[in-house]
This record gives structure tokens, C-alpha cells and sequence, in this order.
């Protein structure tokens, strides 16, 4: 009897054993999944792998992140994309250039207007076609609208990592106001689709006007009211300064733009350096900062809502009448008015709705200075109506790319508030 | 500006340029495959040069017999503010590219997204994963080739 016993313990062991084994592989197997590089070295000694995300509320998306940890410390990073991709590069390929104006909404989600703006802006340098000028005033208008918008995201995200949680609601009631004004002034409150090759598609209303000056006139105070929630707030501070440390050269190095690039002290703003639009005409300052941390990130993209907002009110003074859309048959799409009347704008619009609008065969490159950095749109084009191969240069991504350097040798907690700090949205990033 | 650029090359590396176009007062120059670094190196380090950012670099399959495939840089001097183009041609047969990231380092996740969507390998790349697709996703979805609706059953799906 008791032999019996030991014998089939020693058979439950040895299939325990045996069982064990896949098990053991395949824990071992999701850790050294061959998406990421990390490898799982010894359980037993203090390094641990954490996997971040992709459904984690801190890292802003769908941004899955892999940390190597000793102890508390961050010896290695793995950030791995993918999870929002939706092959726009490849939809782009089968719509006319029309058609893709949608599609730029979903790119940035938090600022569509300015995807709508850098993507018609790429296209019309392509046809060879300038939108009137009082197109370009409200583009520039609701470019800065959607910068605005976004860096509050920004700032109130950052602070809702650290803890501090007003700063997240205060924001987030201004960006409402900024969402009536975008449903106002475009029908949409999320995906505007509101620019137009050559143009935009509906002008801007005398009472859409004043609700922009009237949230120009009542935003600073506001404004003043978040960052004094977290201007000198000690933990704020302590949790940021000197956190994420990113050197001038090694920004530029990696492809860094946009206030991140500007808060490790390099004065570069495509605003500025290749004046599109007419931003020429406008009077601001870029702010730069030098220290390259978090901190410097967020004070960057305080000021630059402040200038924006100086941007946004000299444009509403400047702002001529006159058309929104340019005139240019057979590139254009002509004014629903005359396609109705007259039969020459008829046969255009249905050449260009069914074929697309005929640029020459060439590639272009346009770039803007995004909420999130440059973003670029190169297009290839054969003479066709859509485009050949479209590539979008999205901040985020080459943003991302630099976080295993801003992370590394940081302590676990860091982690949250770099990521809020570099201000990614995956929709970008992934494309 | 920009045709001292081009004037500086030719002078230095004239065995490395086949092409110069520019249209839409866009430079671009196409370069020899294999001296790609080189072209890269100088127009970083060069004073009338001085492209210190790597804005973008891509892919694009133009889907001809020859010079199927190119890898298109986009380069931005921070310091002059002026932008220039290279491009480089791939065959079919030999799909490899010399990387770039010992220039830029940024480079890095673009050679990996033009890796994954177009099967082009950049040698010397420390790096070279998939950028969005998974790991054992055997197609490249960019090229020319690959149906928009994608192929089924390409992509397996999590057993239970």
C-alpha cells in the first residue's frame, strides 16, 4: 500500500514534470514573443519584464511597451506598434485625392483640422493650385484652433499621469468649447473633413466668427488658472524636471519635431523656416527651451497655445472677404451652384468625382508644423486620378522612436509621465 | 541654395549621381545604391550642406521590370532651411539596401516600416523587425502585388 503510494506520487511527479513543461514554455514564449527583442533572462534574479499596454490608460493609445526591470529601474525598453494600423498608405493607393480627406481625419484624431490642412496643402503644391486667400486665413485659423486643442490635451494628460487630476477636467472643459466651435464651423465635431483641394468646403459664418474671438477673449484667464495648478506645484515640478533628459544633438539626431524638438533647444518651426500658408504675414515667436526634459516639454507647449492664441486673433483682424475656393477648372472641384447651371462645370465635376482631379506625373513633399511635429505628406504621382504611392510622415511615430532613450536607466513611475511628456497619438503613429 | 548643393556633389562624388531632377522646385537626386552612406555622410557633414535631419525615408514599388523598387530619403537642414531628395533604386532580385542609421540614427523605425511593407533589407540595420505587422505575417502589404483586400488567412489568428 505504501509503495503504491510513492510510486504513483512519484507518477504524479514525473507527469507534473511533464506537464510542467509546455507551460513553462509557453509563459516563456509570450515573453520572448519574437515581436521584441527583450529577452526573459532569469526568473529567480531581480530583472522582471512589464508589459505595458496595449490597453493601458497611460500610455495614451494603443502603444504597447515592453519595460525591463531591475528593481524599480528601467534597464530596457521595447515600444511596439501596430495595434491601430489600418494600411492608409496603402488606401491612399485606390482613392482619388479627394477622396482621402476623410482618412486624414483618423490620422491625428486629436487635431483633424490640421491633418486636413498639411494633406490638401501636399496635394494643391502638387496640381500646381493656391487656395484664395481667405481660405488660407481660415486654415490658418483653425490650424492654430487644433494646435490649441491638442497641446491642452497634452498639458491635462501629463498632469492627469503625474496625479493631478483638475488639471485634466480644466482642460478638457476648454477643448469643448474649441469641439461647438469645430461642430459650428464644420458640421463635425471629431472628424471635420473640412478642407477642400483649392479651398474649404463651406466659409466661415459672421456668428462662427464671434463664438472664435469670444473664445479668444475668454480662453488666457483660463489658461493662466491650469498652468497655475501646475506651474509651481512641487510634485509637478519634482516629477518632471530634469525627467526624460533628450540632448540638442541626439533630438535632432533622431528625427524629434515639434515642441519636443523645441524644448531640447533647437529653434526650428517649419511655421517659420518654410512659411506655408500665410504665417508670413503673422507676427509670433516660437518658444524654445533648453533643458530637454519633461518639463521643458510642457512649458513648450504652454506658450506655444499662448502664441496661438496670438495668431488666431491677428488672423480674425486680418481676415479679407472673398472666396473660399479657388478657380481652377478641370483641377478643382467648380461650385455646386454653377455644376447645377451651367454645363461645363457639370462635366467637370463628374470627371472629377468619378476619375479623380489629373495632376502632372512628379512627387512632392509638403510639410507643416503639426500639433505633434512635422507632418509631412510625400506623394508620388503617375498622371493618374489618385495617387501612386502617398506617404505620411507622422510626428508621432518618429517621436516615439526616441522613448527606450528617454526611459532608460529611469525609475518605473517615470515612465507614465515621459510618455505624456513626448505627447504620441497612436492613429498617427500607426497610420 | 540648392544648386550648390547639387554643384558641390557632382564636384565631390560624381561617380555616385545618376540623376538630378527637380520639379515643383523639389530637388531630387538619384543616387548609386551602394554609396548611399557616402552620399548620406557628406551631405550631413558638408557646410553647404549640412543636412543634420532626416526628415522621412520610405519606399515606394514602382512596379516595372527593372528598378522595381526605391527608397526615397528625405533630408531637412535645420541649420540652412532647405530640403533635398534621394533616391535609390532596388531590384527585384536583390532587395538589399546599405542602412543609413549610422548617418541617422533616426532612420531606424523608417527602414523598419519600409522593411515590413515592401521586404526591402537594409544591411547593417541592428534592428531590422516588422514595424506593424506581426512577426510571422509572410506578404509585404505596400507592394504593388498585394491586393487591397488582402489575402485571407494571412494572418493567423489567436487559438484558444
Amino acid at each position: 500500500m505504501l509503495q503504491k503510494d510513492t510510486k504513483k506520487a512519484e507518477a504524479g511527479a514525473a507527469t507534473a514534470v511533464h506537464e510542467a513543461e509546455p507551460k513553462k514554455s509557453k509563459i516563456l514564449q509570450a515573453l520572448e514573443d519574437k515581436d521584441t527583442s527583450v529577452q526573459f533572462t532569469d526568473p529567480l534574479e531581480n530583472e522582471m519584464i512589464l508589459n505595458m499596454g496595449p490597453q493601458h490608460p497611460a500610455t495614451h493609445g494603443v502603444l504597447r511597451l515592453l519595460v525591463k526591470l531591475d528593481g524599480e529601474t528601467v534597464v530596457a525598453s521595447v515600444p511596439e506598434l501596430g495595434y491601430l494600423h489600418r494600411g492608409y498608405e496603402k488606401l491612399a493607393e485606390n482613392c482619388s485625392y479627394h477622396e482621402f480627406i476623410p482618412h486624414t481625419d483618423r490620422l491625428d484624431y486629436i487635431s483633424p483640422l490640421m491633418n486636413n490642412t498639411a494633406y490638401v496643402l501636399a496635394v494643391e503644391k502638387l496640381l500646381g493650385v493656391e487656395a484664395p486667400r481667405r481660405a488660407q486665413f481660415i486654415r490658418v485659423i483653425i490650424s492654430e484652433l487644433a494646435r490649441i486643442s491638442s497641446h491642452l490635451l497634452a498639458v491635462g494628460a501629463l498632469g492627469l499621469d503625474i496625479g493631478a487630476v483638475t488639471v485634466f477636467m480644466w482642460t478638457f472643459r476648454e477643448r469643448e468649447k474649441l469641439y461647438d466651435i469645430f461642430e459650428q464651423l464644420t458640421g463635425a465635431r471629431f472628424t471635420t473633413s473640412y478642407t477642400r483641394i483649392g479651398g474649404i468646403s463651406q466659409d466661415m459664418t459672421d456668428e462662427t466668427k464671434q463664438a472664435i474671438q469670444d473664445f479668444v477673449t475668454q480662453f488666457p484667464p483660463q489658461l493662466a488658472e491650469c498652468e497655475g495648478l501646475l506651474n509651481r506645484n512641487r510634485i509637478f515640478v519634482e516629477r518632471t524636471d530634469g525627467v526624460g533628459v533628450m540632448s540638442k544633438e541626439m533630438a535632432i539626431a533622431m528625427g524629434f519635431s515639434g515642441p519636443n524638438l523645441r524644448g531640447s533647444g533647437v529653434a526650428h518651426d517649419l511655421r517659420r523656416s518654410e512659411p506655408y500658408l500665410v504665417y508670413n504675414e503673422l507676427d509670433f515667436n516660437i518658444p524654445v527651451f533648453n533643458d530637454g526634459d519633461s518639463l521643458a516639454r510642457y512649458y513648450v507647449r504652454v506658450n506655444e497655445i499662448k502664441e496661438s492664441i496670438g495668431i488666431v486673433q491677428q488672423a480674425l483682424d486680418k481676415i479679407p472677404a472673398g472666396p473660399v475656393h479657388a478657380f481652377a477648372p478641370k483641377k478643382v472641384l467648380p461650385q455646386k451652384e454653377r455644376v447645377y447651371t451651367k454645363m461645363e462645370e457639370l462635366i467637370h465635376d463628374f470627371m472629377l468625382i468619378n476619375f479623380g482631379t489629373a495632376p502632372p506625373v512628379g512627387e512632392v513633399y509638403h510639410a507643416v508644423e503639426g500639433s505633434k511635429g512635422e507632418l509631412g505628406f510625400y506623394i508620388q504621382s503617375k498622371g493618374e486620378g489618385h495617387p501612386w504611392r502617398l506617404k505620411i510622415r507622422s510626428p508621432s511615430f518618429m517621436n516615439l522612436q526616441s522613448l527606450p532613450l528617454l526611459l532608460n536607466g529611469r525609475m518605473i513611475s517615470d515612465v507614465v509621465a515621459i510618455i505624456g511628456s513626448i505627447d504620441p497619438v497612436m492613429g498617427e503613429a500607426d497610420k | 541654395m540648392l544648386s550648390t548643393v547639387v554643384e558641390k556633389l557632382k564636384t565631390s562624388l560624381p561617380a555616385s549621381i545618376l540623376e538630378v531632377k527637380d520639379f515643383r522646385s523639389e530637388t531630387t537626386i538619384h543616387v548609386k545604391k551602394d554609396d548611399i552612406v557616402k552620399v548620406s555622410t557628406f551631405l550631413r557633414d558638408d557646410s553647404d550642406c549640412l543636412f543634420e535631419y532626416l526628415s522621412d525615408l520610405c519606399g515606394a514599388d514602382a512596379y516595372t521590370p527593372e528598378n522595381r523598387f526605391e527608397v526615397v530619403y528625405n533630408m531637412y537642414s535645420i541649420s540652412l532651411k532647405h530640403r533635398l531628395r534621394l533616391k535609390v533604386f532596388v531590384e527585384e532580385n536583390d532587395l538589399h539596401v546599405p542602412s543609413v542609421t549610422t548617418v541617422w540614427p533616426g532612420a531606424g523605425w523608417p527602414e523598419r516600416e519600409t522593411y515590413d511593407m515592401f521586404g526591402i533589407v537594409f544591411d547593417g540595420h541592428n534592428d531590422l523587425r516588422r514595424m506593424y505587422m506581426p512577426e510571422e505575417f509572410e506578404h509585404f502589404p505596400l507592394r504593388k502585388d498585394f491586393p487591397l483586400m488582402g489575402i485571407p488567412d494571412s494572418i493567423p489568428l489567436p487559438r484558444k
